[in-house]
């Protein structure tokens, strides 16, 4: 009888779930888009001069002109770059510090566990927002110190669900045999649990990519996020003092181009969760 | 259940500790030497130091993370260097403003959402509930500043149904300023509160005590209402709870947009001041509020579930 692993069952499922799918080729859109702005393919001269000040969405300009006359859509297109990033800085910040801190938490248990679980309590009892607006009022503006504050939130609700899951693994059968065949601490712990738990980083880095995206809107719009670069959230900021004047369109392009990148994110962290872990379906 | 208590209450002390820690490293160690900024023009070699004396910036950092640890304990967190005004005094004059708001919004989007979640899960799996959960999902992936921006712009700019901005002390006076903020905050809250209530009902539901209900000849609604709703409110009390210590920090962005002399709006004036000392005494407070609240919310958890026994 032939057999499927676990991810390969799990892939199957995704696969046949339509709204997984479109959210996953969103996703990738906007990868794409944030890449090749990057590497100054698009939007590079988003600065330019385009036409006339304050032009209506029409057929030359998709998404109108701003005050001084530069296209919304190249400033939308720029704005996936900042926010995309903001999304792949945290994630890489904030996984190593979370899955190894959870780990090693619900791994060895005793001191160590206490430490972890102080850590993370602290953290988690200071409002994410005041420990954003702190750390990077401190830091100075600009993108680092966003990267840093959302990477030094993110990591703590990765870091107690590892944990967790570490904690049940480790008196499974599979690591007692692992351990009784000599493997040590670390090989039960990294080569055999570890794996079995990639699922719940998976999950939750969907999830908190929409959280990081929409933090950098908010982070930007205060004027302390991205400095001298076009952010969805500086746009929101713009628009604020255009739409008495019934100048939407720069207001509706930073919304839409967020709203569809955090939808993706919140109907594939949904969809991933019931196919990587089907005992949470519904959940 | 004593012991527990008092155990839990033990516990906030390394809490504390901890949060006073993480202040005091950002705002003390890598924050930096404030006094250049302060001074300004008037800065010269003298005035620094005159200064950082007064600011008690020459102690040893022993000494200054203990001042972080006593202002956790008693609220005296010294001067804003913007106004100049005592912030426990500030504070106390921003809570008002930021409660008339905050608190009606919390429970019309509480009670309205519990009411949904009730009805969703009754008609499951259905059109309407599909509906709902797609609506609650959209709505959570639209930025709060575009509600704000674009509510505000259309009922109150354009329609002129409510106040554009400001706010008014005392009873009747203060509705016309907080309507419309408290009905963003309601939009911003159903999403994810449906989201939450939802699910939770429905992990009731799939129980076996509400298939004996059933099987006792018990009508859907009756179930729903009597059986399934009391187990479910053990994990939305906590989660209600929970959120009580974010009524407190006021609701930033609202405030700020709609000119209410709230919390929000002190922290954010603060922020675009450079106002050190005021933001991290929100920070403290914030953070004291939410221990407090999290503790009562484990122990009302304990009250509602006898089964809970805390280690």
């Amino acid at each position: 009888m032939k057999e499927n692993s676990l991810w390969k069952d799990s892939f199957k499922r995704l696969a046949q779930d339509k709204t997984a799918m479109i959210s996953l080729v969103i996703v990738i859109m906007y990868t794409l888009v944030a890449l090749l702005s990057a590497m100054g393919l698009i939007a590079s001269d988003w600065a330019r001069e385009v036409g006339a000040s304050n032009l209506p969405p029409s057929a030359e300009h998709w998404f109108g002109t701003d005050i001084f006359g530069r296209s919304v859509l190249a400033k939308v297109l720029r704005g996936t770059q900042v926010a995309m990033s903001v999304g792949v800085a945290t994630a890489v910040i904030s996984i190593p510090i979370g899955v190894f801190l959870g780990a090693i938490a619900g791994y060895f248990g005793g001191w160590i566990d206490d430490a972890v679980t102080w850590l993370y309590t602290t953290f988690s009892s200071i409002p994410n927002i005041m420990l954003l607006i702190s750390i990077t009022m401190i830091l100075g503006k600009g993108l680092f110190a966003v990267y840093i504050a959302l990477g030094a939130t993110s990591w703590v609700t990765l870091s107690r669900l590892i944990r967790g899951e570490v904690m049940k693994h480790k008196e499974r059968e599979y690591v007692q045999a692992a351990g009784a065949i000599g493997g040590g601490h670390m090989r039960k712990l990294f080569r055999h649990i570890l794996p079995n738990v990639t699922h719940i980083v998976i999950i939750n880095t969907s999830l908190q990519f929409q959280i990081a995206i929409k933090s950098e809107v908010i982070l930007s719009y205060l004027g302390i996020g991205v400095q001298g670069e076009p952010s969805w959230g500086t746009m929101i900021d713009d628009a604020k003092l255009e739409i008495s004047r019934g100048v939407w369109w720069q207001l509706a392009g930073a919304t839409l181009a967020m709203f569809l990148i955090v939808l993706a994110f919140n109907l594939l962290g949904d969809a991933l969760r019931d196919s990587l872990d089907p005992k949470l379906k519904g959940k | 259940m004593l012991q527990y208590i008092i155990r839990r209450l033990l516990y906030m002390i390394p809490v504390l500790l901890g949060v006073s820690l993480v202040i005091f490293i950002l705002f003390n160690m890598i924050g930096g030497d404030p006094t250049a900024v302060l001074l300004g023009k008037n800065a010269n070699a003298r005035a620094m130091a005159d200064l950082r004396e007064q600011l008690g910036l020459n102690k040893s950092l022993f000494l200054q993370y203990l001042d972080v640890v006593k202002s956790a304990f008693t609220f005296d967190f010294g001067r804003s260097w913007a106004t100049k005004q005592e912030i426990t005094y500030m504070i106390t004059q921003g809570a008002y403003p930021s409660l008339c708001l905050t608190i009606p919004a919390f429970v019309i989007s509480t009670v309205l959402s519990l009411i949904i979640s009730l009805v969703v899960a009754f008609y499951r799996g259905r059109g309407i509930d599909l509906f709902v959960r797609f609506f609650c999902i959209a709505g959570m992936s639209i930025s709060a500043l575009t509600y704000i921006l674009a509510f505000q712009w259309i009922f109150a700019f354009e329609l002129g149904w409510f106040e554009i901005s400001g706010f008014e002390y005392g009873f009747p006076d203060f509705i016309p300023y907080i309507a419309l903020p408290a009905i963003i905050w309601i939009i911003l809250s159903i999403g994810p509160d449906v989201r939450f209530f939802r699910t939770v009902i429905l992990d009731e539901i799939y129980q076996d005590y509400v298939r004996t209900a059933r099987a006792k000849g018990l009508s859907e609604v009756t179930i729903l209402l009597k059986h399934v709703l009391r187990n479910a409110m053990i994990p939305i009390i906590t989660y209600v709870v929970i959120q009580i210590p974010f009524l407190i920090l006021g609701a930033l962005l609202l405030e700020s947009f709609f000119g209410i002399p709230g919390l929000g709006g002190i922290t954010l004036n603060a922020l675009n001041s450079s106002d050190f000392p005021v933001i991290k005494a929100m920070a403290i407070l914030s953070s004291v509020v939410y221990i407090l609240f999290s503790l009562l919310s484990d122990i009302l958890y304990t009250f509602a579930d006898p089964r809970v026994k805390l280690k």
